[in-house]
């Protein structure tokens, strides 16, 4: 790593106002491998793992909102999150390993928008609202393309707002070395509206499938994706898994999250 | 330099650290608590892993700094009074190492693994939790035996403490 | 006999001090005043130096000396070695560049050593090295041995123009393709044995340290072999006499060939310690350690197998291309030779071999030993063609094998081997009884039933352990004598210490050697400490590797215990008054023969001392005794391994529902430790089936180079095994041991793939076979139908 000097915060006003050039340290689980590499040379860390308000789950009975320190492993095994959407507590119990669930947050994850992370897909299926700082983004609007989001320099994540939907589920491919997702498939339905969004597989990051979203409104069930094909182009390809490949496992993944739904 | 303060195998601990001071090497080099290991650079292997604040933690991707106020145990502070910690036993008992350099991790991973599911475990949520820990020597089937075995040990000690 | 003695599941000695985070690595050492090591790589894979500039590098802080390839020149520090010389078919010999410790106008792969810095901190000596500026004229690389041959391909050596290191064949070409001509069937199959990066755990350190008022040098690290490191060192790097030289390997946290080999990093501490007149102390980051640690395997094989119209194996003809990356390792030539080409008659009766090896220069690290070294790539060729032609004839693969197997013995192989002893029928009846075969045709229809392939695969392999004797591998061109040393220094008070040549990363000598000590002397294993791993204390030692510490330095051992046992005879037949050929020794009892006078061990080691009741001329004093052990033959387990998995055809996801090893390993000293290695074999072994793959890209730059990429074997990937084990002793050593540390990882490989050829009904599927790999394999197979 390369030196730099270390904050830690206490509010996110302090955060916001103390980060200047510098980054947001939350649980550093991409971060600090990062840094570790000299890949990524932050002259500043502003660390959130003190700041009291970035902390907690509750439901109103239509919208659950995790902030945006919550650990994976918090989320995971939150009686609010599992009453609420089931399926986000499954996902964020499939993250990483134990060991990573324990320190990774959600709004790190979100801020990252790592192409192959699993929360931006759960945040495009459900039609999340990343709340920040200072405003609302729609997850529609907030991921804009591997690693890049609706985020500016210095705004602050503070919490995820998940509307709850009739029927929510998570699968996922995992990269076998790694354990990041190869393809994940994140599906959600309210009465006839269905979205479904794909992590791992696309160049550009998460992204909704549409063709899949309009079969399966009229036909919750994993035979209306029967025959359904992504295009292999605009996928990623690697030693693990060419696009062809990857194309293939969206068309899998979504039928099992379908019938996990 | 950054003023760091937790307590480590109950012990209060503070020194002066750059920033950039690992979790792992704190406890390495400063503390020279040498149990903790460095296997990888990419938070995959799992031979750092120690417990903060009763949780298992890769201490090679976590700054000292930030778990400043913690408290933290490692390999060495798992024996209480002289006495193994039931999973130790149950790793010696069980072959359930060869080298040696993964099992301060394993082992600190399966205490972590019984304090959130219970004495109760089955070989296939043994081999699930371990995603976390990479063992090159064991092919795991006695590390698998080792936990279980452990686990049902911390069990019955808890009943009987109870 | 005690309860601890040979064949007891004694739980380790050296446990306690693991689990508990008291062992002690090389990384956990530090010296007084030590400064830290960090090494400029190669960013390229084929590149000449055209300048280096220090000036920026030499001025930032904490920066105690920056060296590279023209110090070490100056210095006159010889180059890393090759330890096994191999001649080309015409006679002459391979063709080998040279291997500076630090790069001397060229750099040939990436990860290759330009300079090191040797700073106050590692992070001073991590930024310094951002500093220096490197001019490189980039060359064309070749990443693989295909680039490598091709005309006109670069040549990474002068001395090899043509990338091809050497051109080596053994057995009867014209007798074999006259076999080939008569044959009624012919089997053929191209073959891949993927390249392989070792990854033991515990990343390889070096801590060098030098005495300038003694003038030695001290340098500890992670070597499977300390003495053979100091003996490379010394008489051919030059660095210093071995009188003024130790080395140190303490715990070593696991090794599978990869520490054996003499680097550049631990010469480089070692010599720059003195230069700078600091401990020097450096340790691999994983992602050096994918880079530059000796990778294994990577050979690409087309074999063919002539059968008679009986099904009998008539003749077996292999061409093997090998690749040995950018430098020669420490013992890279010998391993697609003589570790692989004698293997390959496996179990069975085969009149006819002819085996040609071409061994390649390739811009990728260097290439040796990895667990089996050589052996797992035989079997794989011999097992892989064995079940194919078994297919294609028609007959039941263990049948085949069954009617092909060796069963008279001893047994003269066509390419050198000669088989002591086994039963290999034995093992494969006795494997398929446990892993319950008859029941798989009810399992496949099971996982039908759930759209899933169901498949089970054979392995039988044969291995050769505890090379020897010295004498004929000297002459098949090895560099050093394969035999072991130890010594038995026994205590007044009749405790032990034993010192062996062999080392223990992870093995259990601590425990199995004490075993055999307690059993001979008939003294609890507590009283019996195990030194190794330190050049000051053992004298001369061979190290461990090629599963020879128990057939080769447990035998040596063994060796010394008979000279204390007839020198404490001595001692005893003064004190017990008797004549020495009464003397009788049993259960750590000295008694007279036909009396009820006895003494026990303890006592007479503290006559011994004492020295009171003999001749001091007539006998010495003291009780201690050293010996060399070198065998007289090679030692041949041999065992069955079946694989049963199920393959996910939507996905390809292959998982391994049942595993058995039956294995023949002779005489068992700690079946806990034992079965350990087995388990520890197959998981290495199924990760190179199923996970493990090393890739570069056509520039030669590692694709592969840390856990995001390098597919690990993790507990969710493997099974729980069924192991068990027939005894047939081995006649070449005291304790009729053959070794087991490479067994699993020499006989899975092949069990796998031929389960999911079952499964697949075709044989198009590589290693590693991967998801995407076997689903595009299931596409094409005539399973489709199960497909979703």
């Amino acid at each position: 790593m390369y030196a730099f000097t270390h904050h830690a915060a206490t509010s996110v006003a302090d955060a916001v106002n103390s980060v200047g050039e510098g980054k947001f340290l939350a649980g550093g689980h991409t971060l600090i491998p990062t840094m570790k590499q000299r890949l990524a040379m932050p002259g500043h860390l502003v660390d959130l793992n003190k700041v009291g308000e970035l902390k907690g789950i509750s439901d109103n009975g239509s919208v659950l909102t995790i902030k945006a320190m919550s650990r994976h492993a918090e989320v995971a095994g939150s009686d609010v999150v599992r009453k609420a959407i089931p399926g986000l507590a499954a996902l964020a119990g499939g993250i990483g390993d134990p060991q990573v669930r324990h320190r990774g947050t959600i709004g790190g994850s979100v801020a990252n928008n790592d192409p192959v992370a699993d929360y931006p897909a759960a945040c495009l299926a459900l039609g999340a609202t990343i709340v920040t700082d200072r405003r609302r983004i729609s997850a529609d609007d907030y991921f804009q393309g591997l690693f890049t989001t609706a985020l500016k320099d210095n705004e602050l994540i503070t919490a995820i707002e998940f509307p709850h939907a009739d029927k929510f589920a998570y699968a996922k491919f995992r990269n076998p070395a790694s354990l990041y997702a190869l393809v994940g498939v994140a599906v959600a339905k309210r009465g006839g509206d269905v979205r479904v969004a794909v992590t791992g597989a696309g160049s550009n990051g998460v992204f909704r499938w549409t063709d899949a979203e309009a079969r399966l409104a009229g036909n919750f069930s994993g035979s209306a994706l029967e025959g359904l094909k992504v295009a292999a182009s605009g996928l990623n390809g690697d030693i693990h898994g060419s696009a062809e490949y990857r194309a293939h496992l969206i068309g899998v993944m979504a039928k099992r999250a379908v019938a996990a739904a | 330099m950054t003023k760091v303060s937790m307590t480590v195998n109950g012990k209060a601990v503070s020194a002066d650290v750059d920033p950039r001071t690992l979790l792992v090497h704190f406890i390495r080099d400063n503390l020279r608590l040498t149990g903790t290991h460095v296997g990888c650079d990419t938070s995959q292997c799992g031979a750092c892993v120690v417990h903060v604040d009763g949780q298992a933690v890769k201490s090679c991707t976590t700054l000292a700094v930030t778990v400043d106020g913690s408290s933290v145990t490692t390999i060495e502070g798992l024996a209480q009074g002289g006495k193994l910690h039931p999973m130790q036993e149950a790793f010696r008992e069980n072959h359930g190492l060869q080298c040696g350099f993964c099992t301060p991790g394993m082992i600190m991973s399966a205490v972590d693994i019984v304090n959130r599911k219970g004495a109760g475990l089955d070989e296939a949520t043994i081999r699930h939790e371990l995603e976390g820990n990479i063992c090159r020597c064991t092919g795991y089937h006695n590390i698998v035996k080792a936990i279980g075995d452990g686990a049902a040990a911390m069990g019955g000690q808890k009943a009987a403490a109870e | 006999m005690t309860d601890q003695g040979i064949g007891a599941p004694v739980r380790r000695k050296e446990d306690f001090r693991f689990i508990t985070g008291q062992g002690r690595y090389v990384d956990d050492i530090n010296r007084p005043g030590q400064a830290h090591a960090y090494f400029l790589r190669s960013p390229h894979a084929h590149a000449k130096i055209k300048s280096i500039d220090l000036s920026a590098a030499n001025a930032a802080p904490g920066v105690v000396a920056i060296f590279t390839g023209d110090d070490i020149a100056a210095d006159k520090v010889g180059g890393l070695i090759c330890g096994w010389a191999i001649f080309n078919k015409d006679g002459s010999p391979m063709r080998a560049g040279p291997h500076p410790a630090l790069a001397q106008g060229k750099v040939r792969y990436v990860g290759d050593h330009v300079a090191v810095v040797i700073a106050d901190t590692l992070a001073q000596a991590r930024d310094a090295a951002e500093l220096i500026n490197v001019d490189y004229d980039v060359l064309p690389a070749v990443a693989d041995m295909a680039a490598a041959r091709k005309a006109g391909a670069v040549a990474v050596h002068d001395e090899a123009p043509n990338n091809q290191f050497y051109d080596w064949e053994l057995g009867d070409k014209a007798g074999t393709d006259a076999a080939f001509a008569k044959a009624k069937h012919v089997t053929r199959l191209d073959i891949v044995n993927n390249r392989l990066i070792p990854n033991a755990m515990e990343p390889r350190a070096a801590v060098g340290e030098y005495d300038q008022g003694t003038d030695g040098l001290t340098l500890y690290t992670t070597s499977q072999n300390p003495h053979v490191a100091r003996l490379v060192l010394s008489a051919f790097i030059g660095l210093a006499p071995e009188h003024k030289f130790r080395v140190i390997a303490p715990d070593v946290g696991g090794g599978f060939g990869s520490k054996i080999f003499i680097y550049a990093e631990e010469t480089v501490c070692v010599w720059a310690a003195r230069k700078v007149n600091r401990p020097v102390k450096w340790t691999a980051d994983r992602t050096e350690s994918f880079l530059s640690d000796a990778h294994g395997r990577d050979h690409v094989t087309h074999a063919e197998l002539a059968t008679d119209e009986n099904g009998k194996i008539t003749a077996l003809r292999v061409s093997t291309k090998a690749n040995m990356g950018a430098y020669l390792s420490t013992f890279a030539s010998s391993v697609p030779t003589y570790l692989y080409a004698p293997l390959l008659s496996g179990q069975y009766n085969i009149p006819a071999i002819y085996a040609e090896v071409e061994a390649v220069y390739t811009n990728t690290a260097p290439v040796d030993a990895y667990r089996g070294a050589g052996r797992p790539e035989a079997t794989f060729v011999v097992e892989r063609l064995i079940e194919v032609a078994a297919r294609e004839l028609g007959k039941d693969p263990a049948e085949f094998r069954r009617a092909n197997f060796v069963t008279q013995f001893p047994h003269q192989t066509p390419v050198i081997m000669a088989y002591d002893v086994g039963d290999y029928d034995a093992s494969l009846t006795k494997a398929q009884q446990m892993h319950d075969v008859a029941g798989f045709a009810a399992r496949k229809a099971a996982s039908a039933s759930k759209g899933k392939l169901r498949g089970l695969g054979y392995s039988a392999y044969i291995e050769a352990c505890g090379i020897a004797p010295s004498a004929a591998v000297g002459s098949l061109g090895a560099g050093v004598g394969l035999w072991e040393s130890a010594e038995v220094r026994v205590n007044p008070i009749g405790t032990v210490e034993i010192l062996t040549g062999s080392h223990s990363h992870g093995q259990g000598h601590e425990t199995t050697f004490a075993q055999l000590v307690s059993s001979r002397l008939g003294i609890p294993i507590d009283n019996v400490s195990i030194v190794h791993g330190d050049t000051d204390k053992v004298q001369m030692g061979m190290g461990t590797y090629g599963s020879r510490s128990g057939a080769v330095g447990m035998a040596a051992i063994s060796k010394a215990l008979d000279k204390i046992e007839a020198k404490a005879k001595k001692v005893a037949s003064h004190v017990l008054e008797a004549s020495e050929g009464d003397i009788e020794f049993k259960d750590g009892k000295f008694t007279v023969k036909g009396t009820d006078k006895a003494a026990d061990f303890g006592s007479i080691a503290l006559q011994a001392y004492i020295a009171h009741k003999f001749n001091g001329q007539e006998l010495e004093p003291g009780l201690k005794e050293s010996a060399f052990w070198d065998p007289t033959n090679f030692t041949f387990p041999a065992g069955v391994h079946i694989c049963e998995l199920e393959i996910d055809p939507a996905t390809g996801v292959v998982t391994i529902e049942r595993w058995t090893a039956v294995d023949d390993f002779g005489n068992v000293i700690n079946p806990l430790i034992v079965e350990g290695q087995v388990h520890g074999g197959i998981a290495q072994g199924v990760g190179q089936a199923l996970l493990e793959g090393a890739v570069y890209d056509a520039d030669g730059q590692l694709i592969t180079a840390s856990y995001m990429d390098y597919t690990m074997p993790r507990a969710q990937d493997l099974p729980s095994y069924n192991v068990g084990m027939t005894i047939t002793p081995c006649p070449s050593n005291p304790l009729g041991i053959k070794g087991c540390g490479e067994a699993g990882a020499i006989a899975s490989p092949p069990a796998v793939i031929n389960a999911i050829t079952n499964a697949l009904g075709h044989e198009n599927i590589t290693m590693p076979a991967t998801p995407e790999k076997v689903w595009r394999a299931a596409q094409s197979s005539s399973h489709k139908q199960a497909a979703e």
